[in-house]
């Protein structure tokens, strides 16, 4: 028994261990944004800021199209999220609900998209879109994040349709109801749970972006959080690592948030079936 | 009924995607140059961009770097990712707890922040990199550049990605460790099959789907990947000695303004892809469908 006291000992070691591998870049992000400059920059590093200051946020949201790309963010991905949400739930409860000739063809396509590398289609995209004149607008970006995100909410939220029982549906419609207003009653509610988990993380998808953005969106006053944050770092000869953190930070935080709050619903979706949770 | 549920979606997709993917295939036979965008119009040389990007030895370099990278990157992710599942077994509950925060929290991070966070760390004139480094005795690394040559700037990007990617990877094949059946395993302890043999006959069958899964997707995600190398070793820094597939179209498209062979570059590139993603989708429609 001694021994096996012993092994869980040496793994709980190990593991300890990896647990601060693993998050030391966040310690560290976390950490950097906190400290005076003399101390980021001082030859031992200063592992715990001493004295913790908030100059590196208050001058971060100070600089020019800090607020403006925040907001150009956000309308970007609401808009994205409520659109595909919207379009993609009808053909959710299709998938689900209905057998019909074509289906197996738009289920291989709805996956296949989604395994497609965003590098792979920017060109089109890029080229078409200067055709209609919607290079350097948000509306040409929106459109381009719908190509994920549409065939992305459509697969995740067929598994929550599919979650719900058959009799609940066939019980209201045995009350008396139409099929339109069983559907309604029953399904909306219940499936209201998957609605949120899908459109947090076409949420954080379309706000992690990065590729689109930045070659779509050409004025400062247009561009995302993620190309505001990869411009703090060119430029100048002297690297500002303590804003660059800070900005880090702001940017990572409603998304760590948003993913702690749906992690266990979505996460499986990727690997619908092959694990049974 | 399923029709009218289906039709508003098929017809956004046939205009944001069917159109663009019929251009792309429209553009790759053209000339289509800076010119050529303003115009709106190109002019048709039938196979020449293929042609041109076949013949070009930076394509076939730029395709096995990217063949050995992605191979490195899966390869650490699947069995990094599965001993960290297994330790999860073995170790206490508030380890576990821990750890398993830990990963969610690394697995929240956004690419563009991770990769600023791994530039400072492994910045030549303060980076914390160099500096535990030369502290651990493992060498003079005092003001080393990580990004000076092809291997390190690598060597580098697949660190920061497999720390992404690790998260994902653990927590299924840990989800899928809860399905091995106990009874079998204190019955193969009992009759004294070491810990290998344990794993080899009883776990690993019960894991196969899932690794196959995780490694499937895991190898179309890292043959496509764009933003960490791209933004890791600099927007500015890319060359033909150090592209990868994502990279390499991005800049002959956009950086020397050749629409044209940039879509012939995506066309191929997609083609691979598709063909890796045959086994994903057809073990996602057997699975799928069933449940």
């Amino acid at each position: 028994m001694s021994r096996r006291r012993a092994g869980r000992f040496g793994w709980n070691a190990v593991g300890l261990v990896l647990f601060g591998l693993m998050v030391f870049p966040v310690f560290w992000m976390l950490s950097t944004s906190l400290k005076k400059n003399d101390q980021i920059y001082s030859f031992n590093p200063v592992w715990f800021p001493r004295h913790p200051t908030l100059t590196h946020f208050h001058d971060v949201v100070h600089r020019p199209y800090f607020w403006t790309d925040v907001k150009n963010s956000v309308i970007v991905v609401v808009a994205t999220v409520a659109i595909a949400l919207a379009l993609s739930f009808f053909a959710a409860v299709a998938l689900a609900k209905f057998r019909f000739s074509g289906r197996k063809l738009f289920v291989v396509l709805v996956i296949g998209i989604q395994m497609l590398p965003q590098a792979g289609l920017i060109i089109p995209l890029y080229v078409v879109l200067a055709k209609r004149g919607q290079v350097n607008t948000l509306t040409g970006l929106i459109l381009v994040y719908l190509t994920f995100a549409l065939p992305f909410c459509v697969w995740t939220l067929r598994g929550f349709v599919l979650g719900i029982p058959k009799d609940l549906e066939e019980a209201a419609m045995v009350d008396g109801s139409t099929r339109l207003g069983a559907f309604l009653r029953i399904l909306l509610p219940l499936v209201a749970p998957g609605l949120v988990a899908t459109s947090v993380f076409a949420f954080i998808t379309s706000w992690n972006e990065y590729i689109f953005a930045s070659t779509l969106l050409h004025d400062g006053s247009k561009q995302t959080v993620t190309v505001f944050l990869a411009l703090l770092s060119g430029g100048n000869r002297f690297v500002d690592w303590g804003a660059i953190m800070a900005a880090s930070t702001l940017i990572a935080v409603p998304v760590v948030i948003f993913f702690l709050l749906v992690q266990r619903r979505i996460a499986f979706g990727l690997t619908a079936g092959s694990v049974k949770g | 009924m399923p029709y009218l549920l289906v039709a508003p979606i098929v017809v956004v997709l046939a205009a944001i995607l069917g159109y663009p993917i019929y251009y792309l295939v429209r553009i790759s036979l053209q000339k289509y140059d800076l010119f050529a965008l303003v115009a709106h119009h190109g002019t048709y040389i039938g196979l020449g961009n293929f042609r041109s990007v076949l013949h070009d030895q930076v394509f076939w370099h730029t395709l096995l770097r990217t063949v050995v990278f992605t191979a490195v990157n899966v390869g650490l992710t699947m069995v990094g990712g599965t001993l960290i599942a297994l330790l999860l077994v073995r170790v206490s509950t508030w380890v576990r707890l821990l750890l398993t925060v830990g990963l969610v929290l690394v697995w929240s991070m956004p690419p563009v922040v991770a990769v600023q966070v791994w530039s400072w760390m492994t910045n030549s004139q303060n980076g914390v990199l160099n500096y535990i480094l030369t502290r651990l005795h493992l060498g003079d690394f005092f003001q080393h550049n990580w990004y000076e040559t092809t291997f390190s700037q690598y060597a580098m990007v697949t660190s920061l990605i497999v720390w992404g990617a690790l998260p994902f990877v653990v927590i299924t094949v840990y989800a899928a460790l809860s399905q091995v059946p106990h009874e079998l395993v204190e019955a193969a302890q009992i009759d004294g099959a070491r810990a290998w043999r344990v794993f080899k006959d009883v776990t690993l069958p019960v894991l196969t789907p899932v690794l196959l899964i995780l490694t499937s997707l895991s190898i179309i995600w890292d043959f496509g990947v764009f933003t960490q190398p791209y933004l890791l070793i600099g927007p500015g820094q890319q060359t033909s000695s150090n592209y990868l597939m994502s990279v390499y179209l991005y800049v002959e498209g956009f950086g020397k303004t050749d629409f044209g062979r940039g879509a012939a570059i995506s066309i191929l590139m997609l083609a691979i892809v598709a063909v890796l993603s045959v086994f994903y989708v057809r073990q996602m429609l057997r699975v799928g469908e069933e449940t």
